[in-house]
């Protein structure tokens, strides 16, 4: 295990975070707001570990293995989270410490579930640095700095495949560098026009930039206590239809680019993710009709809930907690099954959902044939019986942490409801759940342990689940 | 520059890997979805899994926006095919594999003409051309030949107790005076492209580069020199060594090819009647020894086995055979072999991937680079460049001495008037030449690149 090149490369990627925190500054800087000082020394202290890593453990063996990709990311992403919670910490906001992790990893994992009683007390800077969180994490802040760095190593493949969520992992060009490149192009033209759309539907500024990094990276941290509900019909439908674009594959974004349109709109896990939508909008509609009736409001309603959930956002712009048992259901089903791979969401993944099924399918035929032969097909091609295995696998493995996390969570005296949706609602990085953990409610009232076990879930989540188990194999550390 | 390489196999593979290094795109293509998975795994590259022969596939790889197209599957066939499809959706250059002789002794040049071919790659008849020259020569570790074989650089193991021995490059000139250049050292693996001061020591693997009537001279003081081989034992009857045996044949040797399989050896009889063909295992020494390897001038192991090749031959040293070559095509391998005491290795991928990259290099060229043609030396970590020298160049009549090059840069020739000439250091450089530089380490795209 080529440990130095893992400590070296944790080294610089604190040095980004150390130059991404700028960004905050400047915003407490220009509202005059006392966290000035909490990012700046938070700063510091990222650059001073950074540099330190980078000088200690310089090496000349750049290689990296499936192992030591695995290692890099889970070693980035937890200390990203520690040194992302100084600020709040430092300035007082958020007090103790497990709390200020709780919300950074909820930041950064793309998550949007707050302890954060009273949001809008906050100061302006750290709510910019909550949100901007969500957009660092929702791309994946590895593949930012690979889109950067000069020389990358020829076996990043292992990064990429660690950090980006999805069961397969193409890239788009030869070069894993200028892959990074496009994919960051794509998310930074989206964001910027959908600023631009919020703030011409007269949204502030400051709240579209920070709303549009919620959207964007699928994350769901806002800057009022109720959410989106506030908002002008306008801002609530370009905010659904963003979420809804950044759930999509990302690759199909690029072929529309180099104007591949045909191949674009053949993706059947596009259309899957399309059918889910319109079916469950088209469901919750006449669900809910009886307690709005006016069809505008009912169907802006369910088309926003349910973007919001199915790409794990978790803005809201009603408590839908208030709505019937089987709009819920249908809102608990969507968590679970996320967006397209590739994407900024969270949850299983609809390729993921789509192959499953299509594996249980062949598996019936099997019973009543038992020599039949066939393969399983998804976007046209074969898919290879590696990639059904671990398929498979992984949907055993996120059940049998979905259920223990639970198991732990049901210490809380808060319900059956409350706990379960908390834990579906953190593992898919969606953020709001049902009845005490609603949208109108909050994470707080959680003990340290909860807390704790729910900011796991959602580092599981987000990293899909592998690269942060390993780490605590103690088999993985081993030299060999 | 984007590049589409299809088929991965071993060849394949080695292409990927220098190209890469190279600093192209590249574009794998292949139909097992495995091979695919391992080259992922090692280098920067997109795999695409599918036919070569497929138009969806090549499309789907880009060949339109390709400049290079390489096709180097197991079937020449398919090669010509995927090559001439490429060329046709527009893929700027293809090169193809074509080994099988039929399509190279008669209808190379129709067939290259008619597909719009730009380069057919024949590896078993590049490797016997590369053992013909050693063979020719059998002092010299390797000969390497570059800038259209204008210049030889022949590669000499020195003795623990050689003359040079503890001597700087400077005071070898002035003891040894001569029209000769010391190009590369290698020593434990590393190796130095040495400047005056560099002293050399035994054991040291010197590449030399001088007329041939120098070398002679300066072998023959070494103690190194060695007959040209006169009777050549050869170990295995692949398409190399038929290739091989049969341009020994028809420069005067006694040739003897020792191979398993009675079929194959009753087609090489048949072909090449001159040749001793015995059927047999070479991997029984007494075979070995009463076919007479005590006394043949050379043994050269071609079997398809690296393992097979490495053993025999460490027992064809070990009955002094004065020259023994040994065929291996894994790089890891090779260099065990090295330390194994195995000094001649000559491997069918690097000859390969050395050629594909001399062509990429040759097209970027057009592109903007000022190279004129690469070779690259010692296995690869030594690149001779030829720069044609424009009127433009700041260091004209400049003698070279003078110059400050980068470190591990050296001026190895100038050819004048289509004639090479060796420099020393009191020779320099006028518009209308054309320079070739041994370079390790840099990526150089000019000759002024050359220059600190």
């Amino acid at each position: 295990m080529n440990r130095r090149m893992i400590f070296n490369t944790l080294g610089r990627l604190l040095i980004a975070l150390s130059v991404l925190l700028i960004l905050p500054t400047g915003v407490s800087i220009y509202y005059k707001e006392r966290c000035t000082l909490a990012f700046l020394i938070t700063a510091a202290i990222s650059l001073a570990i950074g540099i330190s890593l980078t000088l200690l453990c310089r090496t000349k063996n750049h290689v990296i293995y499936a192992r030591e990709g695995f290692a890099i990311v889970s070693l980035v992403w937890l200390s990203m989270s520690f040194i992302g919670s100084l600020p709040f910490v430092i300035s007082g906001e958020i007090p103790s410490f497990v709390d200020a992790f709780f919300e950074t990893v909820s930041g950064f994992t793309t998550t949007g579930a707050s302890i954060l009683k009273d949001v809008e007390a906050m100061s302006r800077g750290l709510l910019f640095w909550r949100s901007f969180t969500h957009w660092i994490g929702g791309m994946g802040v590895l593949v930012f700095v690979m889109a950067l760095i000069p020389n990358v190593s020829d076996r990043s493949i292992h990064i990429l495949r660690a950090e980006v969520p999805g069961p397969i992992v193409g890239k788009l060009v030869p070069r894993i560098k200028d892959t990074a490149k496009i994919l960051y192009l794509i998310y930074i033209v989206m964001t910027v026009v959908e600023i631009v759309l919020l703030a011409l539907g007269g949204m502030p500024l400051f709240d579209s930039v920070v709303h549009t990094f919620g959207t964007a990276g699928t994350g769901g941290f806002g800057v009022k206590a109720d959410s989106i509900a506030g908002y002008s019909p306008y801002l609530q439908w370009v905010i659904a239809i963003f979420m809804l674009l950044f759930g999509v594959n990302f690759n199909l974004y690029y072929m529309l680019l180099i104007r591949k349109f045909k191949a674009a709109f053949k993706s059947s896990e596009l259309w899957c993710y399309v059918a889910i939508v319109v079916l469950s909008v088209a469901a919750i509609c006449l669900n809910i009709y009886p307690l709005y009736e006016n069809f505008a409001e009912v169907l802006r309603l369910s088309v926003f809930q349910v973007s919001s959930i199915v790409t794990t956002t978790g803005f809201a712009t009603t408590d839908f907690n208030l709505w019937p048992d089987l709009s819920k259901a249908i809102l608990l089903i969507l968590m679970l099954v996320g967006a397209c791979a590739g994407s900024t969401a969270g949850g299983l993944k609809v390729s993921r959902v789509v192959l499953i099924f299509k594996i249980i399918g062949r598996e019936f035929k099997r019973l009543i044939h038992p020599r039949s032969v066939s393969r399983v097909k998804f976007e046209g091609k074969s898919v290879d019986e590696t990639v059904l295995g671990t398929v498979t696998t992984y949907f055993a493995v996120y059940m049998a942490i979905l259920l223990s996390a639970f198991l732990v969570l049901s210490l809380e005296p808060f319900g059956f409801e409350t706990n379960f949706s908390a834990v579906v609602a953190c593992f898919n990085n969606v953020g709001p759940g049902f009845a005490g953990v609603g949208p109108a409610a909050n994470y707080a009232d959680y003990s340290v342990l909860s807390k704790v076990v729910l900011s796991l879930s959602m580092l599981l989540g987000r990293l899909e689940i592998y690269p942060l188990l390993l780490v605590f194999i103690p088999k993985f550390w081993k030299k060999d | 520059m984007k590049i589409v390489v299809a088929g991965c196999g071993k060849i394949g593979t080695t292409i990927i890997s220098s190209l890469v290094e190279e600093g192209h795109d590249i574009v794998a293509l292949d139909i097992s979805s495995d091979a695919l998975e391992e080259i992922n795994n090692i280098y920067d590259v997109m795999c695409i899994c599918g036919a070569s022969t497929d138009c969806d596939v090549l499309l789907e790889a880009g060949v339109a926006q390709a400049e290079l197209f390489v096709c180097v599957t197991g079937s020449d066939e398919i090669n010509m095919l995927s090559c001439f499809l490429a060329k046709r959706m527009g893929a700027k250059n293809t090169i193809s594999r074509i080994r099988d002789p039929h399509y190279n002794e008669s209808s190379l040049g129709f067939i290259k003409q008619q597909l719009d071919l730009n380069v057919s790659i024949n590896p078993e008849f590049m490797v016997a051309r590369e053992l013909y020259d050693i063979l020719k020569f059998p002092s010299a570790v390797n000969i390497e030949s570059f800038s259209a074989r204008q210049f030889e650089m022949i590669e000499l193991r020195l003795k623990p107790d050689s003359l040079f021995d503890g001597l700087s490059l400077s005071e070898i000139r002035k003891k040894y005076p001569g029209n000769y250049l010391i190009g590369t050292v290698v020593r434990d693996d590393e190796i130095f492209i040495p400047d005056g001061n560099f002293v050399i020591r035994g054991g040291d693997k010197i590449g030399l580069t001088a007329s041939p009537f120098e070398i002679q001279k300066l072998v023959k003081r070494l103690g190194l020199f060695q007959k040209q081989a006169k009777s050549v034992m050869i170990l295995g009857a692949s398409t190399t060594a038929h290739y091989l045996a049969k341009s020994l044949l028809s420069s005067g040797h006694t040739v003897k090819i020792i191979e398993k399989d009675r079929e194959k050896c009753q087609k090489v009889s048949d072909e090449l009647p001159g040749a001793t063909v015995i059927c047999g295992d070479g991997a029984q020494q007494e075979l070995l020894l009463e076919e007479g390897i005590t006394t043949t001038d050379a043994f050269v192991s071609l079997t398809g086995i690296d393992e097979e090749n490495i053993l025999i031959s460490i027992f064809a040293n070990a009955q002094n055979v004065p020259k023994v070559i040994t065929k291996v095509n894994r790089g890891e391998l090779a260099s065990m072999a090295e330390k194994l005491g195995l000094d001649t290795i000559v491997s069918p991928k690097k000859v390969v991937s050395e050629l594909i990259s001399r062509h990429a290099r040759a097209i970027e060229n057009s592109l903007g680079s000022n190279v004129e043609r690469l070779y690259k030396l010692v296995d690869g970590k030594v690149e001779a460049l030829e720069f044609k020298v424009r009127s433009d160049f700041e260091y004209q009549q400049v003698p070279l001495k003078d110059m400050r090059l980068k470190p591990n840069t050296l001026v190895a020739g100038i050819i004048r008037n289509k004639r090479p000439l060796i420099p020393s250091g009191n020779d320099f450089i006028i518009a209308g030449d054309r320079v070739v530089v041994l370079s390790a380490g840099h990526q150089m795209n000019d000759l002024s690149d050359i220059i600190r």
